[in-house]
């Protein structure tokens, strides 16, 4: 399936996605990563860490119905593999994020701009293994 | 104060997701699939949103403290380990398998999609696996 190539959009909503971590870190002092938004959402360890976490995910919960209210438009979502393939692939991102101790907002935005050398590590390692995996599931096994 | 600030957060970096096109499968699929139907767009959200806060972060730590804190929490570690390593490398694989990670399908949910709750609950159950791990590999080194 293709895409459309979207320079612009992108650019612009990555320099928006930066804007929401400068604000977490200004306000909270915190690195907007989703896997510890989520995790320590879903364990809940501590009740007021637990609270600001649950307020962003409202907010990020509220952008595509705000967005679909001011263009008409809801965001694209378009899925082109099994529910099958998308089970596997999450509980793979979950157990593999945990460990990793972040994922693309993380280690990506985050941690690259921090200049930090675990994020240094983990970034190229998880683009490579994700390409790998795209090439081997579309090329090799022609899924 | 603080949880409305978070959730102000959440939605910007909910918009910012959404128009940057991460929170479409098809597209970030697309992005890896360099020998098939590529799509570079996505690398240019990397680049916006490493712009901002590669100069954002630093303004704000001019500030002594966080609007709603009384200390910035970054991460210090620098230690590169099988954790790391290992976990960004599955990290990638889920990624190319279902197309979603976790900082894109929590704005997602906001589309209503039934496959973004079906990622989201998979990733759930990652965390999960990985925590009833940790903790069974730490009964075997105290045995």
């Amino acid at each position: 399936m293709e895409t459309d190539f979207t320079p612009f959009a992108s650019f612009g909503g990555g320099l928006v996605i930066g804007l929401g971590a400068v604000f977490l870190m200004l306000g909270l002092g915190r690195i907007l990563g989703a896997t510890g938004i989520m995790s320590g959402l879903v364990f809940a360890d501590n009740k007021e860490e637990a609270a600001w976490r649950l307020a962003m995910v409202v907010g990020m919960v509220m952008a595509p119905g705000l967005i679909f209210g001011l263009t008409g438009t809801m965001p694209a979502v378009d899925v082109p593999v099994s529910p099958t393939m998308i089970v596997i692939g999450g509980v793979i991102v979950g157990f593999g994020a945990s460990l990793g101790s972040g994922c693309t907002s993380g280690h990506g935005v985050c941690g690259l701009s921090r200049l930090s050398v675990r994020s240094l590590a983990a970034v190229p390692t998880f683009m490579v293994t994700a390409a790998l995996t795209v090439f081997l599931i579309r090329h090799v096994f022609g899924g | 104060m603080k949880l409305v600030y978070a959730l102000f957060t959440g939605l910007i970096f909910g918009i910012g997701i959404a128009l940057s096109g991460m929170m479409n499968p098809a597209k970030v699929l697309n992005f890896f699939d360099v020998a098939g139907t590529w799509d570079p767009s996505l690398a240019f959200v990397m680049g916006g949103a490493l712009v901002i806060t590669f100069v954002g972060y630093r303004l704000v730590w001019r500030r002594n403290a966080p609007l709603f804190g009384d200390r910035f929490q970054v991460p210090t570690s620098t230690k590169i380990d099988g954790s790391l390593i290992g976990g960004s490398a599955l990290f990638g694989i889920g990624w190319g398998i279902a197309g979603f990670c976790p900082g894109a399908a929590l704005p997602a949910l906001g589309t209503g999609r039934w496959e973004v709750v079906l990622f989201i609950v998979a990733v759930v159950v990652g965390f999960v696996l990985r925590r009833l791990l940790a903790k069974i590999s730490r009964a075997g080194a105290a045995a």
